[in-house]
């Protein structure tokens, strides 16, 4: 039987480290910090609790090698993206800010 | 030649990426395509959100009390799942279906309070086309976002009960056991999502 070929994990313990991360990121959130920091904070516990459920609550780390990568394909694409989205999204921020200037400006020049 | 070799030429028996059960391999390559689908949305989000002027601030607006609790219930029926795979993987099916009925009812009491949550939100202004607080885009990604998963959630309670029956169905624990554990793939995928889009839509 595949139950008695890969020896379980202790799910409990992987249910306290879930629990004890979830509690840190609500502390994160309140934390006298730059909000760049603590963006970086919540996106690694954010992607430790994921691996945390991917590895063993999906038993990935029993695994073959070959659901590894099909596991990891959709983050790698979802990461990609936001790098092709920052051009437009930053080209819109500029526009957004060059139509507010000149009306500010004009009266200064003249 | 035997009619036999063609057959071996185009499919062997065995390669290395024979996965042991041809139904998890399934489930994870649609469960790959799912998440770029999450991914994709949250990309956009992020994408909206880091170029927008006057976004509101999600965790002063949303309340992350409730969502906490939710994020709370949906890590304890990930467990619950797990250990109705270990029963059935032991032999009991009766402990087996029990596990599963509070997972379902895990994912029911989740999407009810987010139900709640929703028409309170609707209450105090937030609409898919516009809010009080600031950017119109907070609402609408908001409403995609968190329906978009509830839909999973909802499917997944239909699933988790259809596999209860089919369960219940066959006297072999072991012959239901691959069918739990690709349930199980799907739960705590759905799982996994809400992690993220609990960190990004709520948190940050």
């Amino acid at each position: 039987m595949a139950e008695t070929a890969h020896k379980h994990p202790s799910y409990m313990a992987i249910f306290w480290y879930l629990a004890i991360l979830t509690v840190i990121e609500l502390a994160v959130i309140y934390l006298p910090l730059p909000k760049f920091t603590i963006g970086v904070l919540l996106c690694a516990l954010a992607l430790g609790k994921a691996a945390l459920v991917a590895m063993y609550f999906m038993h990935l780390r029993f695994e073959t090698r070959t659901l590894g990568w099909v596991a990891i394909t959709p983050l790698a694409i979802a990461t990609l993206l936001v790098f092709v989205l920052l051009p437009d999204g930053f080209a819109v921020l500029k526009t957004t800010e060059d139509a507010k200037k000149p009306a500010a400006a004009a009266p200064a020049k003249h | 030649m035997s009619a036999a070799t063609p057959h071996v030429a185009v499919e062997p028996a065995e390669t290395p990426l024979t996965p042991e059960s041809w139904g998890k391999l399934g489930m994870w390559i649609f469960l790959a395509g799912d998440a770029v689908g999450f991914g994709t949305l949250l990309a956009a989000y992020g994408g909206l959100r880091a170029t927008s002027a006057d976004w509101p601030n999600p965790y002063s607006v949303l309340g992350i009390n409730l969502t906490a609790a939710m994020t709370f219930l949906l890590i304890c029926s990930s467990v619950t799942m797990v250990k109705a795979l270990e029963w059935l993987g032991r032999g009991d099916r009766d402990r087996a279906r029990m596990f599963l009925y509070f997972t379902a009812l895990g994912g029911a009491i989740f999407v009810s309070c987010q139900a709640y949550e929703w028409s309170h939100l609707i209450h105090e202004g937030l609409h898919i086309n516009g809010n009080p607080w600031g950017a119109a885009l907070f609402g609408t990604s908001f409403f995609l976002v968190t329906g978009f998963h509830g839909l999973h959630v909802t499917g997944g309670v239909i699933y988790l009960l259809a596999i209860i029956g089919v369960v219940g169905r066959r006297p072999d624990p072991a012959a239901s056991y691959n069918a739990v554990e690709i349930t199980g793939l799907y739960w705590h995928f759905v799982d996994l999502v809400w992690i993220m889009v609990f960190t990004f839509m709520y948190l940050l």
